[in-house]
């Protein structure tokens, strides 16, 4: 048995066919209706299985709820929950609750992989491209959700990403025969493009101009209406990145921004992209080629319009 | 009597929305927002920004007292926003190159124009640009939308009797260089073509 760890989820090999893959997440409500908020919470805390390239096949529930609350919400809560376990095709089979001031809801899950195709955030070649499959502005909408300032073709958009599962994505890069990818959250598409790179000993290039962000993202982002964790993503990372003088700060604070159930962010080789684009047509995967991976060199990221 | 929001120790987006209600209440004079973390500073700096007010940062220790204060640019950015934009059409070639190219390129972009709702305010035909609102025009009907939809069309009546075209007007009224000067600097955008 051997044993390694990447950033999505711990991997633990049982034998030469099988390597489970182990992972938990939970989060606080970023939407009003619970149903909609567990169905969120659990298509995040699968992702991380789907951005190894692995599937779920057990899940259990992670709750912290106020003991004096209506219980009826936190069972439309675990209603969405189990709704998203059924659709990746994992079955439910525990789960614990302990009593909290702020309700909470994810799941801990376990999912098997072949030990020789695991996806890492290691395998970044030069010359790769890179697509993403969800677009970017989840954090900043939660942000004005919370303020109340989101319209609501902003919130449906964004919901409606948030909870569609990576599963799909997945799918397409498997049968494609994807080596890197990794699942876009709390350290933003910059972040989580660092990772990589720092992982992978490569430089990117990202196409600004080709980034598809949900509606709404740039108004409430000029307004101000950027999570802190866009601001603490930025002074950790901003040294290493260059980023195109024409491009304004809204694009610049979309890219730094957190994601909740963001998409998976994908590498493949130059000469293999067409496999991979009509693996996501027959999945029905939305898709942006939206970067590049740069050979060797001091591990940094530039930032161009298209 | 200055508006006081006290931020501090408030998580985002709680500084922003107190500061966006307290400007809405504003008459005049200004708001100062008290918050003690970077977060919180960026976020109102971008709220003000966004609603045209003008900024000044006093750093006091661990706080930020963000002033904010309605300045001269206040009005000329609300009548951007709402106001749309002024074109002043100099030539009836759109760009310089080929003339048939200039030809198809403005009709493209008077019917784009129609198709983008309150994009404009006012249109202003200069020089050869009258041969546009006049008889022959090949965007007389999108001009007669733009019309419709609330668009100023204006020509220059120097330029209409120049080129002997006066009676040949068909949309719009003519217009003087004291009105023309007046619209450019009214203070909204201007975009000259």
């Amino acid at each position: 048995m051997g044993f390694s760890t990447a950033d999505d989820a711990g991997v633990f090999k049982l034998n030469s066919d099988t390597a489970l893959i182990q992972t938990v997440d939970f989060l606080t409500p970023m939407v009003d209706d619970p149903y909609l908020f567990g169905q969120i919470a659990a298509a995040n805390a699968l992702s991380d299985v789907y951005a190894m390239g692995g599937y779920p096949l057990t899940a259990m529930n992670i709750v912290c709820y106020p003991k004096c609350d209506d219980i009826g919400v936190l069972s439309e809560i675990l209603r969405g929950g189990a709704d998203k376990i059924k659709e990746s095709g994992a079955i439910l089979v525990g789960g614990h609750t302990v009593d909290d001031n702020e309700p909470k809801y994810g799941l801990s899950v376990t999912g098997i992989v072949h030990p020789e195709r695991v996806i890492t955030n290691q395998a970044a070649q030069p010359g790769d491209r890179i697509y993403l499959t969800k677009p970017l502005g989840t954090g900043i909408i939660a942000t004005a959700i919370k303020g109340e300032m989101a319209g609501p073709e902003a919130v449906e958009a964004a919901i409606k990403s948030m909870a569609l599962l990576n599963k799909n994505a997945c799918d397409a890069m498997v049968e494609a025969g994807v080596k890197m990818a990794t699942d876009l959250t709390g350290f933003g598409l910059l972040g989580h493009l660092m990772e990589i790179c720092d992982a992978s000993g490569v430089r990117a290039r990202v196409f600004a101009d080709k980034l598809e962000i949900l509606p709404e993202t740039e108004r409430l982002a000029a307004m101000g209406l950027v999570p802190e964790g866009a601001y603490n993503n930025r002074e950790y990372l901003q040294d290493r990145i260059r980023i195109d003088d024409s491009l304004n700060a809204v694009i610049r604070d979309i890219m730094y921004s957190p994601e909740t159930s963001g998409g998976l962010l994908i590498a493949v080789a130059a000469d293999r992209y067409g496999e991979l684009e009509s693996a996501f047509r027959r999945h029905s995967v939305d898709w942006v080629f939206m970067g590049q991976f740069l050979e060797d060199g001091p591990s940094q990221i530039e930032v161009v319009r298209s | 009597m200055d508006n006081v929001v006290d931020a501090r120790g408030l998580t985002c987006p709680q500084p922003v929305i107190l500061t966006k209600k307290a400007l809405e209440q504003l008459q005049d004079g200004y708001v100062v927002t008290v918050v003690n973390d970077r977060t919180a500073l960026e976020n109102v700096i971008k709220l003000a920004k966004s609603m045209a007010y003008e900024v000044d940062v006093e750093e006091k220790g661990e706080e930020y007292h963000i002033h904010i204060g309605k300045g001269v640019d206040m009005t000329r950015a609300d009548l951007d926003h709402y106001d749309g934009v002024t074109f002043v059409i100099k030539s009836q070639f759109l760009g310089e190159g080929d003339s048939e190219l200039g030809r198809t390129l403005m009709k493209s972009f008077f019917y784009t124009l129609t198709q983008m709702g309150r994009a404009a305010s006012a249109i202003i035909f200069m020089n050869s640009g009258v041969a546009l609102s006049t008889q022959g025009s090949e965007v007389i009907e999108h001009l007669h939308a733009l019309e419709q939809s609330g668009v100023e069309i204006l020509s220059c009546g120097t330029c209409l009797d120049f080129y002997n075209l006066k009676q040949m007007l068909m949309v719009g009224q003519v217009s003087n260089m004291y009105n023309i000067l007046d619209k450019i600097c009214s203070g909204n955008k201007v975009i000259t073509l």
